[in-house]
């Protein structure tokens, strides 16, 4: 069973690599979602079927298809693939890799250093996930209701077209 | 189903896809990659939460992950019609074509 872990995690790794260094963005959400559904493997090896279903459904299914129908209405052509190519030099991404690659030993070490746990994954199930959070955590249920409203409401109001034009308008 | 798995290497995978996102945001000009990269840290945060919530034995963990897909889901939204606004605005998807504002 360990090395179904093993194996997920070495694809995800791979797969998210590949997501930020792809110039075409289409390619990009293809191995987003490969890293996406190894992610959702580990999900259920951890114990935590619904997360895991929650995963390939939202994650895999809605946020994805949103990136995918925005690129298809940019209608990029393949001009922007060379662009791209310009965009990400050796001299632009070294600095950051190295920084980043710093916090990462750094946060290795630290969790390395309390101890290496192996603990027994108990399946913890959609029924006690579910009286849980509208048990205890009914107010953040609320809560993220609200949100998702603002959200709505977000992307219907920027997502108009020629809206600063109105805007600009109005206020000038 | 009852399987032992090591705890700490689900945290490190969590830490690597983490720092992988925030190189990402960092080396990219492309703003949807940049929302890409965004939402690539959200997952691993998701991850770090799964993984405590097993350790621990308990549903919160779960939980957390369930707040984070209902933010990452609206902040994806939001942001998404925002790159449409800005390629409208500007034709291009260049983050540094936005770099000076004028109020």
């Amino acid at each position: 069973m360990n090395a179904l872990f093993y194996i997920s995690a070495i694809v995800a790794v791979i797969s998210t690599l590949l997501v930020i260094t792809r110039a075409n963005a289409v390619h990009a959400l293809l191995y987003l979602i490969v890293s996406l559904l190894s992610i959702s493997l580990i999900f259920y090896l951890f114990g935590a079927p619904l997360a895991a279903i929650l995963e390939v459904i939202i994650y895999a299914g809605a946020i994805v298809v949103l990136f995918v129908f925005v690129v298809m209405m940019l209608n990029m052509g393949p001009q922007t693939l060379v662009q791209e190519q310009q965009w990400v030099r050796r001299r632009v991404w070294l600095g950051p890799s190295i920084l980043g690659a710093i916090l990462l030993a750094e946060l290795i070490y630290i969790t390395m250093a309390g101890g290496g746990h192996t603990t027994t994954a108990r399946v913890i199930g959609i029924k006690a996930v579910g009286l849980t959070l509208f048990g205890s955590y009914l107010l953040g249920v609320e809560l993220a209701s609200l949100l998702l409203l603002a959200g709505l409401i977000g992307a219907y109001h920027l997502g108009r077209r020629k809206f600063h034009r109105t805007v600009s308008r109005g206020t000038s | 189903m009852m399987i032992s798995l090591p705890m700490t290497h689900g945290l490190i995978l969590a830490g690597i896809l983490f720092a992988l996102g925030l190189v990402g945001v960092l080396v990219r000009r492309n703003i949807i990659f940049m929302l890409l990269s965004i939402e690539i840290m959200l997952n691993a945060s998701g991850l770090a939460f799964i993984t405590a919530g097993a350790q621990r034995g308990d549903p919160d963990g779960q939980i957390m992950f369930l707040f984070i897909l209902t933010m990452a889901a609206a902040e994806v939204s939001v942001g998404l019609a925002l790159i449409l606004q800005f390629y409208h605005r500007f034709k291009t998807l260049d983050a540094d074509a936005a770099d000076r504002m004028r109020g």
